[in-house]
């Protein structure tokens, strides 16, 4: 057979895949490019070129700037949480204490509940009054409190629902990774007397690097892309409290049909993801230590 | 210096017990090698006295301290391991001198220590490598100069050259044994490889489903095997384990037609003779039959048949035998172990052939 015939059959068989992968993902992100130049179009109107009149528009939105402060409180507050909780489970259910598999489960059940079930069994937690969360510090005395009706507690119990929920995930990732660690290593250095904490901070914790480049990149992008909980609990108030940047997106477009504007929020979305992915691979990755 | 010793040391993991009533010494200054098969809990052992498994029972003494209760790092000993457990992250120097850091060794003297483990290892282009970038055998002396740089009486070592090819084993061997000696160290040495365990040891433990089979310099483990285990263990090919059964005048091969071998009566009794041992003699004792030729090189294996017992003789070279000759063979009286069928256990009988073949092949040879 020729060289020839060779590729046509490689690109046909490729076809199918290049296809589906074109239409739904690459058109889309350069039409959105192309339409974040343009406004939206009206009726009889057609969309007029404005350059980079949305660009410009963000820098004196309030609600954007809101969404972006938001976003980055909700990123700086959730993700080294839930990475440190993930790593402190992961030790936990690696180690020879009873009940393991109870603890494992109990840990990683968050995960497989969907985000819309879990908002409204924590919608029910943050109830003023009879709510699980109200009712236990009533016991202490404390007073009744709207949770996610108060602008200065929203965003915040957001963030407590999301550490739950992705904790658990990222603990499956550091128990694989602590399961590879020999058994010998820990030994050796039991034998040197090297305590439980030194081991930890010299051997374990370095040895965690790889996983622990994985599962930040992982959250942070998760963090920019989960918002159901926000649409059940909140829809962005009081007052835009607690506004995710991708939320404040889907209002742009599904609610106020400003699709032109949207277009542009989310190149700027999909640039913070790409600088911040290049960033972590860029500066991590040097100091990380791959087998 | 300071020598070990283990006192009816037992463990009992939940239904199973891996070690029983074990007792030895270790002198100081000499290496003991713990050798049996897998699961005979030789590995076990060497843990309970690192002190990575708490012993059931039994106490175990280092330098004439008890420590049997102590953790890990109060033993005062340093453990190669058989996967090596060198930390993939760190450099081989770093690897090396990770426990004199722990143990907040000054920089001067962690740097002095090091470079006398280097020197001995010869790992000086190294030590800025990781694990991953080094063979197998490098990786080994790393963990060695973890062991040196301790600078601990006693040094616990668990199979650390099964991960090596035979050449460089060889090489590792020897190796080991010289450090061993010119550091004055103490060494508990576990391998299942019966030429590591000869080769090495200034004492052999022959351990068997968590007992001491045997405990005995090599020499006398080859010459004086106590069971019918330990007489099967060491040697290649094994020694010949043939029945005897009771004969006119002593115990005679069973299903053959004699001599007497033995005096006294043989049913239930094993005769041992190493392959070794056995000669073709024209004039030889025990008449038989090649049933088979196994060609080696330097040596070729003949399985032979005596009455309906069956037994390998290892010849020099090629021979001009061929299937199904007669062939007389004989030893010399030393030659013949004498074990119980039942338990195992070496008997004394006195030999009734063999001085005169012995006293003939004397006679001839002026």
């Amino acid at each position: 057979m020729t060289q020839g015939r060779n590729q046509i059959t490689a690109w046909l068989l490729l076809l199918p895949a290049v296809v589906l992968l074109a239409a739904f993902t690459h058109v889309p992100a350069v039409m959105t490019l192309f339409n974040s130049f343009y406004n939206t179009p009206r009726g009889v109107r057609p969309a007029k070129f404005v350059g980079i009149g949305h660009y410009t528009d963000m820098l004196s939105d309030p609600v954007f700037l809101a969404a972006l402060k938001n976003n980055a409180i909700y990123a700086i507050g959730t993700v080294p949480v839930a990475i440190g909780l993930a790593m402190l489970m992961a030790l936990i259910v690696n180690s020879s204490i009873r009940g393991k598999a109870m603890l494992r489960m109990s840990f990683f059940l968050p995960t497989i509940l969907p985000m819309i079930a879990v908002a409204n069994i924590w919608l029910f937690f943050y109830t003023p009054g009879y709510g699980l969360i109200d009712r236990f510090l009533g016991m202490f005395g404390f007073a009744e409190r709207n949770w996610l009706g108060d602008g200065s507690t929203a965003l915040g119990s957001l963030m407590v629902l999301a550490v739950w929920k992705e904790a658990g995930f990222f603990m499956i990732f550091y128990l694989a990774a602590l399961q590879q660690i020999s058994p010998s290593l820990g030994e050796a250095a039991a034998l040197e007397g090297a305590g439980r904490w030194y081991f930890f901070r010299r051997v374990t914790f370095p040895l965690l690097m790889p996983t622990t480049l994985f599962v930040l990149i992982n959250a942070i992008i998760n963090s920019f892309r989960l918002i159901d909980h926000v649409i059940v609990m909140t829809r962005g108030g009081p007052d835009n409290a607690s506004t995710l940047l991708l939320y404040y997106i889907y209002q742009t477009a599904f609610r106020f049909w400003d699709t032109g504007y949207a277009a542009a929020l989310t190149m700027v979305l999909l640039a913070l993801l790409a600088l911040l992915a290049f960033v972590q691979f860029g500066i991590l990755d040097r100091r990380v230590h791959y087998k | 210096m300071s020598g070990i010793e283990i006192r009816n040391l037992n463990k009992r993991w939940a239904s199973f017990d891996a070690v029983k009533d074990v007792s030895f010494e270790v002198k100081p200054g000499s290496l003991t090698v713990l050798l049996g098969p897998s699961g005979c809990g030789k590995s076990t052992t060497l843990r309970l006295i690192a002190g990575l498994d708490a012993v059931t029972s039994g106490q175990i003494s280092v330098g004439g301290k008890d420590i049997t209760g102590q953790p890990p790092a109060k033993r005062g000993l340093a453990m190669v391991f058989q996967s090596y457990a060198l930390f993939p992250h760190l450099s081989v120097a770093e690897n090396i001198v990770f426990g004199l850091k722990v143990r907040r060794v000054p920089a001067g003297e962690r740097a002095r220590r090091l470079n006398k483990a280097v020197d001995i290892l010869g790992l000086g282009t190294l030590l800025d490598r990781k694990p991953s970038q080094l063979s197998g055998g490098q990786q080994q002396r790393v963990a060695l100069g973890r062991a040196i740089v301790a600078e601990a009486s006693v040094c616990l070592m668990d199979e650390p050259l099964s991960n090596l090819d035979a050449q460089l084993r060889h090489e590792m061997r020897k190796e080991i044994r010289s450090i061993q000696q010119s550091l004055g160290m103490t060494m508990v040495y576990v391998t299942h490889d019966q030429i590591e365990a000869m080769s090495l040891a200034d004492q052999v433990i022959l351990m068997r489903g968590g007992r001491i089979e045997q405990k005995a310099e090599p020499a006398t483990l080859y010459l004086r095997p106590a069971t019918s285990f330990a007489a099967r263990f060491i040697g290649t090919p094994p020694m010949n384990l043939v029945s005897l059964t009771d004969g006119p005048a002593g115990a005679i091969v069973k299903g053959s037609s004699g001599p007497a071998l033995v005096e006294g009566n043989g049913d239930g009794l094993l005769l041992g003779l190493r392959p070794e041992e056995i000669r073709i003699e024209q004039d030889g004792v025990v008449p038989a039959v090649i049933r088979g030729i196994e060609y080696h090189g330097a040596d070729s294996i003949l399985e032979c048949s005596i009455g309906d017992q069956l037994l390998q003789v290892r010849v020099e070279g090629i021979r001009r035998q061929s299937v199904g000759d007669q062939i007389r063979l004989g030893w010399l009286p030393e030659a013949m172990h004498v074990f119980d069928g039942a338990d195992g256990n070496r008997i004394e009988r006195r030999p009734m052939i063999g001085h005169a073949a012995a006293e003939r092949a004397l006679r001839l040879v002026p």
